[in-house]
């Protein structure tokens, strides 16, 4: 079986507990091994765009650093945020020798410096590369028929262009996924419009305008359920489904998946690998529609 | 007296000073009268807490000064007191969970891994770590790393994004005792066996006996080896 290591980040280990224990489960019936990397710290969640702050970029540093002392110039993770922050800071650090001096030299207190050579890849990168789609196709045992998924890609995946795990404007990866499933990905143009996403602590409204519209064009062209890779996204588009109903009465909601929770019931798993009691929105229905 | 002397600097003026002495009882012997920052001086309380320097480095180290030697070219200072934050809370209104922390200190999560609180810890606490776990919502890590804390407040005093790290660190260990523990089975059966009376016959048999008699059992008594 093949391994990589993997970066959970502090909110799978929380209120998104539902992605992380869906994607190991998925990855293990794909024979491909998520190794938890040992004393991994908070990406910081937001990359920092400032040129001359530095120590926004330790976190992600250390964390580069203990993957290469495991002997790997490679690790995974889930969260979109997570990916996005580290990828744009490991850029950063393997790029410029300079930086990486100063953050060597700050962290003197570690036994060895980091040599800039470890990349990580976004889990839905390891499906489409490294697995294959037509694989995963062949191993699904029960086929998501009937039903149509909205595959919600967000910001953080595809910008900015050079951290995109697929084309920014027109991303297929998650289609494709949804396709080996065997259930069909609806036309959805709002598929990377942003959510709102940490506006959702301070300007809740801003939040439910955008979960509307989002939500909203999703239902208009069909979609049973949206398809997310962020536990933020998800929570503005799940959670928030409880203010989009305050204002907007004649609300209708819909549920919202991590891919893997799709993924994990495509592939025959115990849907208790889902976790749905972590789901805002219910999810039972679709569930029994996808056993019977 | 025969020890080798040392030359110490206390808040820049240079003292000669036994080289066989703490810290604080170098202080002592320069004339220093120290009444806050110090109390034990056993290396238990975390009262003395201090900061110093060697000659030509640039570093700043920190340590208690009941448990550091002086050495040559040493310059000190003794930290009073640390006036740093600390949440009044009722543990039994509290969930063990992250929010917990996100209320109490919003701070903690502005830790940007540089370590230097952990650099600081006279205990040698891996400080970091524990408030990483904290971040992650893993309380019980968080307890049991920050478990020898002597709350000397080092780490917060040298902490760039400005956590009180110990204060965070005991709310974890109150949490993790409250609420997650497991609980000692045995302990629970005994209390309820006392609370039956299991042993009133046997202590009111001890309360009739004359003080020879008692003595006479108290000789006889089972002793571990």
């Amino acid at each position: 079986m093949k391994e990589i290591i993997y970066y959970p980040g502090c909110t799978l280990k929380n209120t998104a507990k539902n992605f992380e224990d869906s994607a190991i489960a998925c990855s293990e019936a794909l024979d491909f091994k998520l190794h938890e990397l040992k004393d991994w710290y908070c990406c910081g969640t937001v990359y920092s765009l400032t040129s001359d702050d530095l120590m926004h970029h330790i976190a992600t540093v250390r964390n580069l650093l203990r993957v290469q002392e495991e002997g790997q110039e490679r690790f995974t993770t889930l969260c979109s945020m997570c990916y996005n922050t580290l990828k744009r800071s490991s850029k950063r650090i393997n790029e410029n020798e300079n930086d990486r001096e100063t953050l060597n030299s700050f962290m003197d207190e570690e036994e060895n410096n980091y040599e800039g050579k470890v990349d990580i890849i976004h889990y839905l990168q390891i499906l489409r590369d490294e697995i294959g789609f037509d694989i995963i196709k062949e191993k699904v045992k029960r086929p998501l028929k009937n039903l149509k998924l909205a595959p919600y890609y967000g910001c953080l995946l595809l910008r900015p262009n050079e951290v995109a795990i697929d084309d920014p404007d027109s991303p297929s990866i998650l289609e494709d996924l949804i396709t080996a499933m065997g259930a069909e990905a609806v036309y959805f143009p709002f598929k990377n419009e942003c959510c709102g996403a940490y506006e959702t602590v301070a300007e809740v409204d801003l939040v439910v305008e955008r979960a509307h519209n989002i939500i909203g064009n999703a239902k208009r062209n069909g979609a049973d359920a949206i398809l997310v890779s962020c536990p933020l996204c998800a929570f503005n588009l799940d959670n928030r489904q409880k203010e989009v109903l305050e204002k907007y009465p004649d609300f209708e909601g819909i549920p919202v998946l991590y891919f893997t929770q799709a993924l994990a019931l495509a592939l025959g798993l115990d849907p208790d690998v889902c976790r749905f009691d972590l789901n805002y929105q219910p999810v039972e229905d679709l569930v029994r529609g996808i056993e019977q | 007296m025969d020890e080798e002397m040392v030359r110490i600097y206390i808040m820049g003026k240079e003292y000669k000073v036994p080289g066989n002495l703490t810290i604080l009882t170098a202080l002592e012997y320069a004339g220093y009268q120290i009444i806050r920052g110090a109390g034990c001086r056993e290396g238990f309380c975390g009262a003395c807490a201090t900061v110093y320097r060697m000659k030509d480095d640039y570093k700043l180290k920190a340590d208690l000064a009941c448990q550091t030697k002086v050495e040559d070219g040493m310059y000190l200072a003794q930290l009073p007191f640390v006036p740093a934050q600390k949440s009044i809370y009722d543990i039994n209104k509290l969930k063990p969970e992250v929010g917990t922390f996100q209320e109490l200190y919003p701070e903690n999560f502005k830790c940007v891994s540089c370590n230097t609180c952990t650099k600081a810890c006279p205990q040698d606490i891996e400080v970091m770590d524990y408030v990483q776990a904290i971040v992650r919502g893993d309380i019980k890590k968080a307890a049991n790393i920050s478990f020898d804390c002597i709350m000397c407040g080092l780490c917060a005093l040298r902490c760039p994004a400005e956590i009180v790290q110990y204060n965070v660190g005991i709310l974890a260990r109150r949490l993790y005792g409250k609420y997650l523990a497991p609980r000692a089975k045995h302990t629970r059966k005994r209390i309820e066996e006392l609370e039956k009376g299991m042993w009133e016959d046997e202590v009111n048999k001890l309360m009739k006996l004359s003080k020879k008699a008692l003595k006479e059992k108290y000789k006889s008594r089972d002793k571990e080896a």
